[in-house]
C-alpha cells in the first residue's frame, strides 16, 4: 500500500522545483546535514519510509505535514534523540558536515546539534544556571558570565531578564521560558538548531517574537523546524519539506512549495483539504 | 412523604452520622494518646532526665542521658546504611533497570517493608551478634538500617520517576550523558521529595523497639563503644514500663514524651521542606 503512495518523481537531497526560486536552488547549496534513505521503525511499525533530504547551511528548513506524519520523528533522528525511546530503530545514513552521525559519540553530536522542544522545559534552576548548564557540563574554559549574556542577547531575552538572572526560570512567562530554552541551546554554539513545534504552547505575541528570532539566528547556525502551522513555515523558512504518512512528498524552496506545489497531495494539504 | 422516601432519608442520615462518628473516633484516639503522654510525661520530665545516667536500683531520680545518646548513635548508623542503599537503589530502579527487574525489586522492597520488625531484629542478631558473641550498637544500627532501606528506596524511586521526561530530554539534548543528567538535573529536581522521604523513614525507625531488643540490648551506663551494647529510648521505655517501680514508670512516660516530640519534629520538618515548594516541578 505504501509503495503506491511513494512519490515517483524526484525527491532529492537538494530541494526540487522550478520557477524563480529554483535559480537560487540551482546553484549547489552547501549542505550542513544530509539525510540519505532513512527508514525508521518503532518495534515492527515503520514510521519513516526512505527519506532523503538536505539541511542547507545557514538556512531555515521547515518540516510540515499532518499529525503523525513522522515530521517530529525525522527531526529527532538528526541529534539521535530517538535513541531515548525503547525499540526505536533507524536504517540509512545521516551526515553532519559529511560525517555519519550514527558513528559518532552521541554526547559530542548533541553539542553540535542542539534542540528546542514543543513545551518550554527550563531546568528548576536560576535563569543564569539554565543558560550556563551546557557550558558547565562540557567543562568550558570560556568566561561563563559573558557566554550567558551573549546567548541571552541572541535569544532576544537579555533586556527582559538582565536584572533577575538569579531568579528561578519558572518565574518567566511561557514565551520567555521558550526563548530561555533557545538561549540555553545556543550557549554551546551548535552548528544546527532543531526546533520541534517550538510555538505550539505559546500565545500569538510570543510566537511572533520567536519567529522573528529564528530569522535573525540564521547567520549563527543552521535551523530545522517542525511545525504544524503552515503560515509559520511560510513566514520563517527558506525550504519546506512536506511529509505524509512517513513519506517525503515534496521538498522545495518555501515560496515555490506554497505557490506552485508539484504534488496534488501537497496542494490539498496547504489549501486545507486535510490535516 | 412516602414511607419509602422516609426510609431512604433515615438510612442516609444514619450512614452520614456513622462516617462522622468513625472519623472522630480515629482522631480522638490520637489525641487521647497525645494528651495522656503529655499529662504524665510533662510532670516527670526535668533537666536531670536529659543529663543524668539512670539511678542505681532502689534509688530514685537519675535520667536517661545514655539512652538519648544511644538512640542518636543507632539512628546515625541506620541512616549510614539505609540512606545510601535506598537512594542508589532507587536511582537504578528509576533510571536504568528494565521493567522486569524493577518489578521484582519493587515487590521485594514492599515485602521487606511488611516484614515484622522483630524478624528484622532476629536477622540482625544472626548476622551481627552471633558471630561476635556479644550485643552491640553496630548490630542495632544494622537492624534499623535494614528497616530504612525499603522505605527510602520506594519513596525516592517515586519522586525520581515523577521528574518530567522533558527535563531529561532537555539535558540530553545539550550533550549531557545519562549520569550527568541524573546528577545535575533529575536528583536536584527531586531533592525535596527525597529529603522528605528520608526524614519520614527516620521517624519510622526512631520508635522501633523490637529490632533493638536482641541487637543493641540495653545498658544502664554509657556505652563504652560501637561494638558494645547501648541503651536507647524505646528499649528504655519497654524495660521501665514493665518494672514494678513507680519512679521508673514516671521516667518511662518522660521518655515516651521525648521520643514522640522527636518524631513530631521530624514530621513537621518534612512537611515544611515539602511545602516550601513543589516536590517536583510541573512539566
Amino acid at each position: 500500500m505504501h509503495a503506491s503512495v511513494r512519490p515517483a518523481v524526484s525527491v532529492n537531497i537538494t530541494p526540487t522545483g522550478t520557477g524563480s526560486a529554483s535559480r537560487e536552488a540551482a546553484a549547489p547549496l552547501p549542505m550542513r546535514m544530509s539525510i540519505n534513505h532513512v527508514n525508521f521503525f518503532y518495534g515492527t511499525k515503520q514510521t519513516l519510509f526512505d527519506i532523503s533530504l538536505g539541511i542547507a547551511v545557514s538556512k531555515v528548513t521547515a518540516l510540515i505535514g499532518p499529525s503523525g506524519c513522522g515530521k517530529s520523528t525525522l527531526l529527532r533522528t538528526l541529534n539521535r534523540m530517538h535513541e531515548t525511546v525503547r525499540h526505536a530503530r533507524l536504517e540509512g545514513e545521516i551526515l553532519l558536515d559529511g560525517q555519519n552521525i550514527l558513528a559518532q559519540d552521541v554526547t559530542q553530536l548533541r553539542r553540535r546539534v542542539g534542540m528546542v522542544f514543543q513545551r518550554p522545559n527550563p531546568f528548576p534552576k536560576s535563569i543564569f544556571d539554565n543558560v550556563a548548564y551546557g557550558l558547565r557540563i562540557n567543562g568550558t574554559k570560556l568566561p561563563i558570565a559573558e557566554a550567558v549574556e551573549k546567548s541571552l542577547r541572541h535569544a532576544a531575552l537579555w533586556d527582559e531578564v538582565k536584572d533577575q538572572l538569579h531568579k528561578s526560570a519558572y518565574d518567566l512567562s511561557g514565551g520567555q521560558q521558550q526563548r530561555l530554552c533557545i538561549a540555553r541551546a545556543l550557549a554551546v554554539e551548535p552548528e544546527v538548531l532543531l526546533l520541534d513545534e517550538p510555538c505550539s504552547a505559546l500565545d500569538p505575541i510570543s510566537t511572533a517574537k520567536i519567529e522573528e528570532l529564528l530569522v535573525s539566528l540564521k547567520d549563527l547556525c543552521t535551523i530545522a523546524i517542525v511545525t504544524h502551522n503552515m503560515q509559520q513555515a511560510a513566514r520563517v523558512s527558506d525550504f519546506t519539506a512536506f511529509l505524509l504518512t512517513g513519506q517525503l512528498i515534496e521538498f522545495s524552496p518555501t515560496p515555490h512549495l506554497f505557490t506552485t506545489p508539484a504534488d496534488p497531495r501537497t496542494e490539498a494539504y496547504i489549501t486545507g483539504r486535510f490535516g | 412523604m412516602s414511607p419509602r422516601l422516609r426510609w431512604r432519608k433515615f438510612v442516609s442520615g444514619f450512614m452520614l452520622t456513622m462516617t462522622g462518628v468513625c472519623a472522630v473516633v480515629a482522631v480522638v484516639v490520637l489525641f487521647f494518646i497525645l494528651g495522656y503522654l503529655v499529662y504524665h510525661g510533662s510532670t516527670s520530665i526535668n533537666w536531670n532526665f536529659f543529663t543524668k545516667l539512670p539511678a542505681p536500683l532502689g534509688e530514685t531520680g537519675g535520667g536517661m542521658a545514655n539512652a538519648i545518646v544511644g538512640s542518636g548513635k543507632l539512628l546515625l548508623l541506620a541512616a549510614l546504611i539505609g540512606v545510601p542503599v535506598g537512594f542508589l537503589g532507587a536511582i537504578y530502579l528509576a533510571e536504568f533497570s528494565g521493567t522486569t527487574v524493577a518489578f521484582i525489586v519493587r515487590y521485594a522492597a514492599d515485602l521487606l517493608n511488611g516484614v515484622p520488625s522483630i524478624v528484622i531484629g532476629i536477622f540482625a542478631y544472626i548476622l551481627a551478634v552471633l558471630p561476635f558473641k556479644h550485643f552491640s550498637t553496630l548490630a542495632g544500627g544494622l537492624a534499623l538500617g535494614l528497616m530504612m532501606i525499603p522505605i527510602t528506596l520506594r519513596s525516592t524511586e517515586e519522586f525520581l520517576r515523577a521528574v518530567p521526561r522533558n527535563l531529561r530530554e532537555g539535558a540530553m539534548a545539550l550533550g549531557a550523558s545519562k549520569a550527568t543528567t541524573i546528577a545535575t538535573v533529575i536528583v536536584p529536581a527531586a531533592y525535596r521529595g527525597i529529603l522528605t522521604a528520608v526524614l519520614l523513614a527516620f521517624a519510622r525507625v526512631a520508635g522501633e523497639t523490637a529490632p533493638l531488643l536482641f541487637t543493641a540490648l540495653g545498658n544502664r551506663y554509657w556505652s563504652p563503644g560501637w561494638n558494645q551494647p547501648t541503651s536507647s529510648l524505646p528499649v528504655m521505655i519497654y524495660n521501665y514500663a514493665l518494672s514494678p517501680y513507680e519512679d521508673w514508670h514516671r521516667q518511662a512516660w518522660a521518655a515516651g514524651l521525648v521520643l514522640l516530640g522527636l518524631i513530631l519534629v521530624i514530621n513537621i520538618l518534612a512537611r515544611a521542606i515539602l511545602s516550601r515548594g513543589v516536590a517536583v516541578p510541573r512539566s
